[in-house]
């Protein structure tokens, strides 16, 4: 972003930018002059920019923004310390906050635990460095893989506090990035918890410290999640354990029960049977990974479960666990979901609790201004305004990522976050979720976006229109067959008589980083019929979705050259 | 080649059979002399336009298995992908014509759906008539080929079948298992145990709490192999004398990949050997005597193994998890035994209890069953000391390898005449056998040995308990 308005201005020399508060409030004036010197120039242009301009009081500080600049951000036009405060400096926090800054707010963010939130410190990132290992892993390990491509390889080990090491190093790493990034830009990191006083108002402060209030005109909360722990189930975060214990591995167990089948449990298998631990899932549905499109789901069992060293029991909830002592293992008794009879009862080394994630919203002083959580998740609209109890908008309040639950994903966060700021900053910016990829990252890896295709069908018929679906093999990519994995499947659920994208589901190598020409047409409003005259470079990966458009079948009476966005 | 992949349409939501959506449920080439009215052939369905046969994956389905529209039937696997292959009826899966790991030509039968229960014998029927019936388009005869596919596991089923009541040692140790009702076992050996047919009661478990792991599967496959499955394998092979081409390298079967596994595992206990020398002149007398009704000097031998044994519980218990001695509440008595140049340990169960004549009769049935490869799991992996014998060879004295999750294992070697000093400071003749015994130094001690083999050296001596 930097880089971007001093290459826009250069009348100021580089190095004034870059070092305080003062300089972001240049960045943000001059985005709005260079907006009014382009109105000339620039007509068809004309209403957004204005639209800018109006909805901001100190465009008059066009003649004085040197004086300005000085003040350090204080505002002659309002009282309020900051124009957004942001509680969490997660993934969303860090994503509003460097969106805030390039729109030119004064941007606080409050963080009462380490920077980078979940994602950076016991999620995403860690996994991503175990994921990393276990792939190799596998692959080394992989005999019959190995000598189909003519390589010998000697029996593969590990250092297991090596390998916890390189977890722990790429947090720190990522940690050390995204706190620098904000510093760079100027954004204040307040330490604290964060409380919600009143209206514009929060407090921040460790405890037993002197607190501070300061105001905002917005204030976006931003404060995640927390691992959740079914009733009955004892966390010693030794034996019986949950993600943020697990990606510390300080210890490899022989035999680890996993607590539901979802991207996080299903993620630490592919980690612990890389690493030689036999895996038993207990999952409460019928059916294990229930969030996948169920084609997916069943292609998935059998190239990430059957062929390895895991077991499964479905339609069961653990009701109680019990940690390890005294030489005994750890116990868990399971009972049937539905009769709620016990059905039995596993003896193993660990188990690993992955019942998804519990919003982190407590002690936010919502009750200040007369919130009431929703099973702990700040109820808000389609546009992340939060609402109150009795069903009105709060007004200057907003709440991004896991703690609304809209959808639990780092990047959402960081996009609700980014259509926050767009909202404060003028434009009417509503966040397509449909468009937002997910991705799990096993070998091979999984993703998708949009609708699954009973979703799909269900949407179809109550709006009375026609799906197609149409799926490639990764078994018919070059490159997958050069590099010996063609297991896998792409799936394309999309319009015949539009081509409108509803969703894609990928299962195959390099899956997570593939999904995004999908999820890029599906924000964009891309059809079909527009998007298969793309070209891939041959050979790659990619090629498994040019292939997968090219088999749709869209039956357009008039086709159009330029598509309108959809569902903006 | 690229262009080639690129242009073909995949699109298996419509393969022509198979399918629940009633549009498009029809056009495959059906040869009209299978046609029955309630029993409906299942076809290897075209899953590209490219495909012309496939390869069944799996039969999610079994033989017998109630099926409903839209379920899965069977995976199969084109040029491109594999596929789920559904059912568009409801009906019982009454007959399979093409078995896992074989290919059929598309639209050829590859199973057979009767629509009631009733029907499924009339259906077996038509399949064998089916096989004989329809050589041109139909499965690359798969009752020739499919005894290739199983050749290579050791025929699991009916070998490796244990019974409830002869396991109590395995997984009664396990402090929740309940007296053995409960098999508490590992999700690969559960894994391993499904795949090969192993009753995973009737394998001892030798992990954490005596859970049944991996290897202890594998171990009784191996046995298996070595006492259910070589038959087929001997008919196979031609007999070569040495059976060995110098200079080349030949890979372990999985026995013998097995037994390097255990060899190598036992360099992880601590062992220690301590040798006796039994005087057996009173030992051979009654042998001599007793012969006649039957009782062999192995008999013999394990008697009076297990006779010190009761007085010497330590020598009979084993570490199990480096941290803990586990006192066997069974005296078992392995006895190797060399055949068609592997390895077996068949035991002579509750060898303190059963009487001599019982435990001759029961030895020669083990050795009968060795031979003919009919050994029950339980009868070669229960056992809690091991005696090997080269005796018979004429070697005089060996030492043995401790076998894994056992305390000791005893070499005994030739007994012979031996001209010998005694105390009064004659010189005489005496028959005499050299022992040595190896354990497991975590549980047992040099003392513990020294004693249990004061004890059994008594009762070589006097062997008169034997017969009792």
């Amino acid at each position: 972003m930097q880089a971007s308005v001093s290459s826009l201005y250069t009348p100021y020399p580089p190095h004034t930018i870059l070092r305080s508060n003062s300089n972001i409030r240049f960045c943000g004036l001059r985005r709005e002059a260079l907006g009014f010197q382009s109105i000339s120039q620039f007509r068809n242009g004309e209403s957004r920019r204005i639209g800018i301009v109006s909805t901001k009081p100190r465009s008059g500080k066009l003649t004085v923004f040197s004086a300005s600049a000085a003040d350090n951000g204080s505002r002659g036009a309002t009282s309020f310390d900051y124009d957004l405060v942001i509680i969490g400096a997660g993934v969303g926090g860090h994503g509003a906050a460097l969106h805030a800054v390039e729109k030119g707010l004064k941007t606080a963010i409050i963080e009462g635990d380490v920077m980078g939130g979940t994602c950076v410190n016991r999620g995403c990132v860690p996994s991503k460095a175990l994921l990393a290992v276990s792939g190799r892993m596998r692959e080394l390990q992989d005999e019959h893989h190995m000598k189909a491509l003519g390589l010998q390889v000697a029996a593969a080990g590990y250092d297991r506090q090596a390998v916890a090491d390189h977890a722990n190093n790429l947090a720190s790493k990522i940690r050390g990035n995204l706190t620098n990034s904000l510093k760079a830009i100027g954004v204040d990191i307040l330490t604290g918890f964060g409380t919600i006083v009143g209206p514009q108002k929060v407090k921040y402060g460790k405890v037993g410290f002197t607190e501070n209030v300061v105001t905002a005109k917005d204030i976006i909360i931003a404060t995640g999640s927390v691992p959740f722990v079914p009733k009955g189930i004892e966390i010693d975060g030794k034996t019986v354990i949950t993600s943020d214990h697990a990606l510390k591995l300080e210890f490899v167990p022989d035999w680890i029960a996993i607590v539901g089948s979802g991207y996080i449990g299903l993620e630490f298998s592919d980690v612990y049977t890389a690493l030689g631990s036999e895996v038993t899932f207990i999952e409460a549905m019928d059916q294990l990974m229930p969030g996948f499109d169920p084609e997916i789901g069943k292609l998935a069992q059998r190239v990430l479960i059957n062929p390895r060293k895991i077991d499964y029991y479905t339609g069961v909830f653990a009701t109680k666990i019990t940690p390890a002592t005294d030489g005994k293992p750890v116990t868990i008794e399971l009972i049937d979901a539905k009769t709620k009879e016990p059905k039995d009862t596993l003896e193993v080394d660990a188990a690993l609790i992955a019942t998804g994630r519990a919003p982190f919203t407590k002690g936010l002083g919502l009750n200040n201004i007369n919130v009431e959580t929703q099973r702990g998740f700040v109820p808000c609209d389609d546009r992340m305004r939060v609402i109150d109890a009795d069903g009105n908008l709060v007004p200057h309040v907003y709440c991004i990522g896991d703690a609304n639950g809209k959808l639990m994903l780092a990047h959402t966060a960081s996009a609700q976050g980014i259509s926050v700021v767009e909202q404060l900053t003028g434009k009417d910016y509503v966040l397509n979720h449909l468009s937002i990829p997910a991705a799990c990252f096993t070998h091979p890896e999984i993703s998708m976006v949009g609708l699954t295709e009973p979703q799909a069908r269900e949407k179809a018929e109550k709006e009375g229109f026609e799906i197609s679906i149409a799926k490639t093999s990764f078994k018919a990519n070059t490159k997958a067959l050069a590099e010996n994995e063609g297991e896998g499947l792409a799936k394309l659920i999309y319009r015949p008589d539009t081509g409108e994208i509803l969703g894609v589901h990928i299962l195959g190598m390099h899956a997570a980083d593939l999904i995004h020409e999908a999820s890029n047409a599906i924000a964009l409003g891309t059809r079909v019929q527009d998007i298969k005259f793309a070209v891939h470079a041959h050979p790659t990966l990619s090629e498994v979705l040019d292939e997968l458009y090219k088999s749709a079948k869209v039956n357009l009476h008039v086709s159009k050259s330029v598509s309108e966005p959809v569902s903006v | 080649m690229s262009s080639h992949l690129l242009h073909t349409s995949f699109i298996p939501t419509a393969p022509p059979s198979l399918r629940r959506r009633p549009g498009c449920a029809a056009p495959l080439p059906r040869t009209p002399l299978l046609v029955q009215s309630k029993i409906r052939e299942i076809f290897m369905p075209a899953l590209s336009s490219t495909m012309t046969e496939g390869k069944i994956v799996s039969w999610i389905k079994s033989e017998g298995d109630k099926l409903s529209k839209g379920e899965s039937v069977v995976v199969v696997e084109s040029d491109k992908a594999d596929m789920d292959v559904e059912s568009f009826y409801d009906g019982y899966l009454a007959a399979i014509v093409v078995d896992e790991g074989l290919s059929a030509a598309v639209g050829s039968t590859i199973a057979l759906l009767a629509e009631t229960e009733e029907e499924i014998a009339l259906a077996i029927a038509q399949s064998k008539k089916t096989s004989s019936s329809a050589p041109a388009p139909a499965p690359p005869a798969p009752t020739s080929d499919a005894p290739k596919v199983f050749d290579e596991m050791p025929s699991p089923a009916p070998a490796v079948k244990a019974s409830v009541g002869t396991n109590a040692l395995g997984s009664a140790e396990h402090p929740a298992s309940e007296g053995g009702k409960r098999v508490v076992a590992s999700p690969y050996a559960k894994k391993l145990a499904k795949d090969f047919g192993v009753d995973l009661k009737g394998v001892f478990g030798s992990g954490p709490n005596g859970r049944v792991v991996a290897k202890d599967v594998e171990a009784v496959l191996a046995a298996a192999k070595l006492s259910g499955g070589g038959a087929k394998v001997q008919a196979s092979e031609p007999p070569k004398p040495s059976g060995v081409e110098l200079g080349s390298v030949v890979p372990f079967t999985t026995m013998q990949g097995a037994v390097s596994r255990n060899m190598v595992e036992s360099l992880a206990v601590p062992t220690f050997r301590v040798g006796y020398t039994f005087t057996t002149d009173a030992l051979d007398a009654l042998y001599k005597k007793i012969k006649s009704k039957g009782v062999t000097m192995t008999a013999l031998l394990a008697k009076a193994t297990a006779l010190a044994l009761v007085k010497h519980p330590v020598v009979n218990s084993s570490c199990r998890d480096g941290k803990s001695f586990t006192y066997n509440t069974h005296i078992n008595v392995a006895v190797a035994v060399a055949i068609d140049g592997g390895l077996i340990t068949p035991v002579l169960q509750d060898a303190d209890k059963v009487d001599i004549y019982t435990l001759s009769r029961k030895w020669k049935e083990l050795v009968d069953k060795a031979r003919a490869k009919q050994l029950q799991p339980n009868e070669y992996t229960t056992g809690t000391f091991t005696l090997s014998n080269l005796g018979m060879f004429g070697v005089d004295r060996f030492d043995a390898i401790l076998p894994p999750g056992t305390g000791a294992i005893m070499a005994v070697g030739a007994s012979q005449p031996t001209v010998v000093g005694t105390k009064d400071g004659r010189i005489g003749m005496k028959t005499q056998m050299q022992v040595n015994v190896t354990a497991d130094h975590r549980v047992i001690y040099g003392a513990d040995l020294a004693a249990f083999l004061q004890t059994l050296s008594k009762i070589i001596e006097d062997p008169k308990d034997l017969t009792l």
